[in-house]
């Protein structure tokens, strides 16, 4: 634990990790750490947040997360609900701010929100009472997948900072890797990013990262090795020619990890596509922590769940 | 006779080399003298005290979005040349991106009727390149010039094919018009919603690289080049763009320019700053500090011509929604000049005259306009503001029908005072 | 020491402390048939030390080890809506499943008795116990709800505005057991 330690969590919101403190991230890692216990009970609840309400609204699809975060609101006796885009008045032509004001109308305690594009969870936030959580908000940040990134390293490596983080995919377009880099750094670990040019946003290197093209200069001497997901073709306009290019370049398999140190583990926030980014071999062996991320996920919602529920809107 | 009297004000005219105190006497709608002392003797001359106040020749605001026929409800003739006075311009050149789109007499007769029967400022429209704003056929460039059009400008939308650019160059030339180009090449800035550099990387939003400006700025100087005619890059934003301009000048091109005050003032870190409020998103979106520094250098030493907003309204409604949704465009008109005084000339950046030499001169040489100037028997076009008194910037209280502006709330040295049109002092309702 | 607290007198040292706690793991051991199924469990934070300390003695006492456990009862507290913002929680650890235990729930001062209402809901979630007792080193009286100890070091009267200061080596460094007045709003 860093020198610097906060006991209590003053946020109305948590709506990236680009503004919050050290201590702030390791008040959350370390209530993490006592949430995780309660998976291990018979009875995997408490009833901390019994009589709030929880309200699920995600915009964009999504299993893994939105699943994540229904088992954390139910271990912690929350009553939740979710609002899908489909079906619903969004579909219709509603407009964010009417959603955000039918949503205040409602009065619920806690929001959770992935939507497509960035800065909705803010329009959001400023709006309503409820404190927020952004679960992605386009590709700019997913603080949850962050830190229960974070969590599970810290469970693995004892500490964050000192580490070389490998970051390798497509780049561009991950919010995953934007929120990592933050915490990353901000809890002193040396982060870079690795890709296809084509999948390198601009000035990359001023967000205080390396840069590297192949997956040999990214991943050498690396602690940690995060593969994203790879979605070639959006909108029309294909990043890479095909899959069997990307694979050859970027894969990771066990051979291609060679530089890196002796005990890196391998993670990834799902979900994989087996072949594209990331072979079986890998993906299903020993260094793979890719499993224990999505457990560690739950926990580190909780975590946050709580925390946030402790803030009235007054206060915040 | 109808005449007016502006008394003791300092007067500032880069077309006669003028900057100082004098008295302006104006006949029948024209200037009749300037000097020193002017006798206010005669009988129902209407005199205005223009002392503690700087007088200029009627400002222009040459790219302007009055939003008329079609959408209304963002703006109209109306009010947008009100608007134009009440930021002291007394004369704004509209473009055609309206519905439907400004490329027959019809809707340019339309507009200068409005404007007449409104009679808040002097409204010169710009036709379209192309018919529908298609990028295909060329319009009747001719009807339109008759219409009163003083430009043609496919606005909103660059002109991708260079084929029919080149065109178009040649056929304006027998109409001695220029060629406005808002140059975007649409391949290359896609789904880019602002400026593709470090911000956008650190917000996650889709970047409009500089050099889909670029490229369309090189492709036609050359193209200008090939064909003589006369080209005028509108909101010219990058550093390397005013680089071109530059080179294609020293080639004798007949090649302008014009920035906007947003692009000399902010960078894409406003985004992030004003936390993705859509006042931050037009386009060309505001871009680097490299390529602001530039262009504020720009100015100074002579290589920007002219200084006019993109005044373009919105509905907040349509503003209110997600950064990636919302339209591009900020409101210019009533921000300008206040803008441009506390922020170029009170720091020392320009000079008095050569802010007027932008904000007037230019833009009427530019577009071949009889107003621009207060020599002797010009139309008596004036604006006339306080160089130091502070005004606060309020969306509320805007004139236009629209509020979005990312300068709300700024509090800014200099504001206009009034205009005269025509020699007809504008009273605002 | 939290601000306009003011020590009053003390109640026991170290050495009193000791002897008490030693009476205590007595009664324990002579109400349980056999120890075998005895688990002890401190509620957090000072709960566990007297539970530390009440397992040694049972040991010296009986021979064998009694295991001890740990409860943080933050995310049962039925006040967490009207204080300020989320207390710090930390970590629950029970060594065995309390299943068919005796389960001896320790806490240093018995008060309200809602920290051990808590304590008891907690208990349950894990299984269900033979029976729960409750060992406290203080009563200070004042109860809200109908609880009470079964095993008691010492009970000691008390105002609202007292304070009950609890220390031991283990989490503050020193041991004693003092009374603390509230400094009257100046």
């Amino acid at each position: 634990m860093t020198p610097e330690t906060i006991t209590r969590w003053t946020r109305k919101d948590l709506l990236g990790i680009a503004e919050l403190s050290p201590a702030e991230i390791n008040l959350v890692l370390d209530t993490a750490e006592s949430f995780s216990e309660i998976a291990d009970r018979p009875i995997k609840k408490v009833p901390t947040l019994r009589g709030k309400t929880v309200l699920n609204l995600f915009f964009e699809a999504s299993t893994r997360t939105r699943s994540s975060f229904e088992i954390a609101e139910k271990r912690l006796s929350a009553d939740n609900i979710n609002f899908s885009s489909s079906g619903s008045a969004l579909e219709k032509g509603e407009t964010l701010i009417d959603t955000a004001l039918n949503l205040q109308a409602m009065a619920p305690d806690l929001v959770v929100i992935r939507h497509g594009a960035p800065g909705v969870p803010q329009m959001l936030a400023a709006r309503i009472d409820a404190g927020v959580i952004n679960a992605g908000d386009g590709a700019h940040e997913h603080p949850t997948q962050a830190l229960l990134d974070a969590f599970t390293i810290r469970r693995h490596k004892k500490k964050i900072a000192g580490l070389r983080v490998a970051i390798i995919g497509d780049i561009e377009h991950s919010r995953v890797v934007r929120s990592n880099i933050h915490l990353l750094q901000k809890l002193g670990a040396s982060v870079v990013v690795g890709g296809p040019r084509t999948l390198m946003p601009a000035e990359m290197e001023k967000m205080g990262v390396d840069v590297a093209y192949t997956l040999q200069d990214a991943v050498r001497d690396a602690d940690v090795v995060m593969m994203l997901r790879v979605q070639l073709e959006r909108q029309g306009r294909m990043a890479f020619p095909s899959v069997r290019e990307y694979f050859q370049l970027f894969g990771l398999t066990t051979a291609r990890l060679k530089g890196a140190k002796d005990d890196v583990i391998v993670m990834h926030p799902g979900p994989m596509n087996r072949g594209v980014e990331i072979a079986s071999e890998v993906a299903d062996g020993p260094i793979s922590v890719i499993l224990e991320q999505v457990a560690h996920g739950v926990s580190v919602r909780m975590a946050i769940l709580y925390l946030l529920s402790g803030v009235s809107s007054e206060e915040a | 006779m109808t005449t007016l009297l502006i008394q003791g004000g300092r007067v500032v005219d880069p077309s006669q080399d003028l900057d100082g105190k004098n008295d302006i006497l104006i006949e029948d709608g024209a200037i009749a003298k300037i000097d020193g002392k002017i006798a206010s003797k005669a009988k129902g001359m209407q005199v205005i005290d223009a002392n503690g106040l700087v007088v200029t020749p009627g400002l222009i605001d040459m790219h302007v979005h009055l939003r008329e026929p079609g959408q209304e409800y963002k703006e109209t003739v109306r009010t947008g040349t009100m608007a134009a006075s009440a930021g002291g311009f007394t004369a704004v050149a509209c473009m055609a991106n309206t519905v439907p789109v400004n490329d027959s007499r019809s809707i340019t007769e339309h507009i200068l009727l409005e404007a007449r029967r409104a009679g808040f400022a002097r409204v010169y429209p710009i036709g379209a390149v192309t018919k529908g704003l298609e990028g295909q056929e060329l319009t009747e460039m001719g009807e339109l010039v008759r219409a009163g059009a003083v430009a043609v400008s496919d606005d909103g939308k660059p002109v991708m094919n260079a084929e029919v650019m080149r065109r178009a160059l040649m056929y304006a030339r027998h109409f001695g018009i220029p060629v406005i180009q808002h140059a975007e090449d649409l391949n290359l800035s896609a789904k880019g919603v602002m400026h593709e550099g470090e911000w956008s990387t650190r917000l996650g939003l889709a970047g409009i690289p500089g050099s889909a400006e670029d490229v369309m700025v090189a492709r036609d100087l050359l193209l200008t080049e090939d064909t003589g005619g006369k080209y005028h890059v509108a909101h010219l934003s990058t550093a390397r763009s005013l680089d071109l301009v530059r080179w294609g000048r020293s080639r004798g091109l007949n090649v302008t320019c014009e920035v906007t005050p947003h692009h000399l003032l902010l960078t894409d870190e406003e985004v992030a700053r004003m936390k993705f409020n859509t006042c931050c998103k037009m386009k060309p979106p505001l871009r680097s500090e490299k390529d602001r520094d530039h262009l504020v250098q720009g100015l100074a030493d002579g290589s920007i011509d002219c200084i006019a907003s993109d005044h373009a309204p919105h509905h907040p409604d349509e503003k209110a929604v997600e950064f990636n949704a919302a339209p591009f465009g900020i409101l210019g008109l009533e921000t300008t000049l206040s803008l441009c005084l506390d922020r170029l000339v009170h720091p020392g950046i320009l000079t008095l005259s050569r802010l007027v030499e932008l904000l007037s001169t230019g833009p009427a040489r530019i577009l071949n306009l009889p107003v621009g100037t207060l020599k002797v028997g010009s139309p008596a076009d004036l604006s006339l503001f306080h160089l130091d008194d502070e005004i606060t910037i309020l969306a509320s209280q805007f004139r236009s029908k629209s509020r979005n502006t990312p300068f709300d709330g700024w509090t800014l040295k200099g504001r206009p005072v009034t205009t005269i049109v025509g020699g007809r002092e504008v009273v605002l309702p | 020491m939290a601000k306009n607290l003011t020590p009053k007198n003390t109640i026991l040292d170290a050495k009193q402390m000791a002897r008490i706690i030693r009476r205590m793991a007595g009664e324990i051991v002579e109400r349980n048939k056999t120890a075998d199924e005895l688990l002890l469990v401190g509620i957090r934070t000072r709960g566990v030390p007297l539970a530390e300390k009440l397992a040694t003695e049972i040991e010296r006492m009986e021979g064998h080890k009694i295991p001890v456990g740990m409860l943080d009862i933050t995310l049962y507290r039925d006040d967490l809506s009207t204080i300020a913002a989320q207390p710090l929680v930390k970590a629950t650890h029970l060594p065995r499943s309390i299943d068919g235990c005796v389960v001896v729930l320790c806490d240093d001062v018995l008060y309200t008795g809602r920290t051990v209402r808590a304590a008891l809901d907690e208990l349950v979630d894990f299984g269900r116990p033979r029976a729960v007792r409750l060992a406290v080193l203080v009563d200070r009286g004042h109860r809200e709800l109908p609880i009470q100890a079964d095993f008691v070091g010492k009970t000691v009267p008390t105002s609202q505005d007292e304070v009950i200061e609890v220390t031991f080596e283990a989490t503050d460094g020193t041991e004693h057991v003092r009374i603390l007045e509230r400094k009257p709003k100046q």
